[in-house]
């Protein structure tokens, strides 16, 4: 089995777009991504291009060939669709390809454009990840879903509010030096707290923004780089992926994210990596409470302790292990089926020490990305390591 | 954007599920007995495929709930709306409560379900009642 290196990143900025369709954003990604790897296009092999609601957002389906084109790759390409873990399972599956020696090149990302519906309309067509009949039709939103995770955890736990506007305060001031952040200002936990109802006990300063943008890595195998004599550092050297039942309603435990376990289980064996090898993650704060149940989920915390962490400040940039130095989906916004991808490209610059962050960890050499799709019925999870 | 077609294809058994809660409802239960909601073939639990029709518990208590302030567009309700998952033993189901503010309702909160029509969507609308 090879390895495989992310041999380069792209990432658009993310916000509002308004005017750009998603091809032009993706190819703004893509090419960035191959212009920092130094590959040429001509060799990449196939793209995984991750994407949830483009069909609803642009009446585009059918979108990875659109997009190889737009690239200006002259290979086939296929579309993942995992929720908001959509350009989580694409790099995956891009991996696993590479690993298997049936690719050597391969471009894997997202792209994802929400802001030019309305604020209903988002809401109406995230609600789509969650189970039609039974949550959708009841009323349940995505942030009421995750809502609803939030007051099943202080019921179970204990933790309140404030606890999540540390989350929110810490990943705006992460997201100040990021270039790529939809948001790059502070907030104070007061703002967070003061900021209105969006739907209890979730505030709009626990909620991610409504956001354009586009992911691109290019990974390739250990061979190709050596062959090529490309820089590329950073190895992804583990991954995962869990699912759960669709419906909250139907999990044992509304507090918890079994699937995120899973995942980091399985990476973290993959990896031969142990939780507290981390230096640095990247986990889906989709909302501030997702935040909390992720990094109890991979193991960094204890159930009912990640609730105080940004407080504690073991997850803010000076903490034991800091967590999303790229501002989070929270600051740096969350083009849904681009998120996953991004993570990764945060990750990598952050290891190989040309993210603006990356003099919070200098010495870091193992990172993990967490991307979970709709209320966490699945979850990818990556562990990244400075090869050389 | 628009609503799903009402004439869309039959759901399998949920409208009728949801048209029984006026009665008291009831769940699909498995030979392990594990409870679970139609429309079902298998059990998720375990895999059986011997399910059974069982009486929905009079009474549930509310496992977890929030008060909806931004609602989709095309959804018949006006916000702020409280949404909650009861749990009555063997299953939970999710729906908007009736009857009481966010203010009145707690974890633990005894209501019993109902059905209704929502008429913007025109489909089944799950609410809970006082008990």
């Amino acid at each position: 089995m090879t390895g495989v290196r992310v041999a380069g990143v792209g990432l658009t900025p993310f916000g509002e777009h308004a005017g750009r369709t998603g091809r032009d954003l993706f190819a703004e990604a893509a090419l960035a991504a191959l212009d920092d790897a130094g590959v040429a296009g001509d060799d990449v092999e196939h793209l995984n291009y991750g994407n949830f609601m483009g069909a609803l957002a642009e009446r585009q389906g059918h979108q990875a060939p659109l997009m190889a084109e737009a690239a200006g790759l002259r290979c086939a390409g296929t579309r993942y669709e995992e929720a908001c873990a959509s350009a989580g399972v694409a790099v995956r599956e891009a991996v696993r390809a590479v690993r298997s020696g049936e690719n050597d090149v391969m471009l894997a990302g997202g792209m994802e454009r929400m802001t030019n519906l309305s604020t209903a309309e988002v809401t109406e067509s995230l609600a789509v990840a969650a189970d039609e009949l039974f949550e959708v039709r009841a009323g349940v939103t995505f942030p009421g879903a995750y809502a609803l995770m939030a007051r099943a955890y202080f019921d179970e736990y204990g933790g309140g509010r404030e606890d999540l506007a540390h989350v929110a305060a810490k990943n705006h001031a992460n997201a100040v030096n990021n270039e790529y952040a939809q948001y790059q200002r502070e907030i104070t936990v007061e703002q967070a707290l003061d900021s209105p109802a969006v739907a209890s006990p979730l505030h709009l300063f626990d909620a991610c923004p409504i956001t354009d943008g586009a992911s691109a890595l290019v990974l390739v195998s250990e061979e190709y780089a050596e062959e090529h004599d490309l820089d590329a550092p950073v190895a992804i050297t583990g991954t995962g992926q869990g699912g759960d039942r669709a419906a909250l309603q139907d999990r044992t435990d509304m507090a918890r994210t079994p699937a995120a376990a899973d995942a980091a289980a399985e990476a973290y064996g993959d990896a031969g990596v142990a939780s507290d090898e981390v230096d640095v993650a990247e986990v889906h704060d989709c909302f501030t409470i997702a935040e909390v149940m992720a990094l109890e989920a991979l193991d960094f915390f204890d159930p009912g302790e990640g609730i105080g962490a940004a407080r504690r400040g073991d997850t803010t940039r000076d903490g034991d292990l800091p967590v999303n130095l790229s501002g989070g989906l929270k600051a740096k916004g969350h083009p849904v089926g681009a998120t996953g991808g991004s993570q990764i490209a945060e990750m990598t610059r952050i290891l190989r020490g040309d993210h603006p962050n990356s003099d919070a960890v200098p010495d870091a050499t193992v990172g993990l990305t967490h991307n979970a799709g709709g209320t966490v019925a699945s979850a990818v999870v990556h562990v990244l390591e400075v090869a050389e | 954007m628009s609503d799903p077609d009402p004439d869309a294809p039959a759901d399998t058994g949920y409208d009728e599920w949801a048209d029984a809660l006026a009665e008291g409802g009831y769940y699909i239960e498995c030979a392990n007995g594990h409870g679970n909601l139609p429309p079902r073939r298998v059990c998720p639990d375990c895999g059986s495929t011997d399910l059974s029709e069982e009486p929905l518990p009079d009474v549930g208590a509310v496992a977890t709930f929030s008060e909806v302030h931004v609602a989709p567009s095309g959804f018949g309700e006006e916000p702020p709306y409280v949404t909650a998952v009861v749990d009555f033993g063997p299953v939970r189901v999710t729906g908007i409560v009736r009857e009481l503010s966010a203010d009145e309702i707690e974890i633990g909160t005894a209501v019993r379900p109902d059905v209704e029509h929502n008429d913007a969507t025109d489909k089944r609308l799950v609410v809970f009642r006082p008990a």
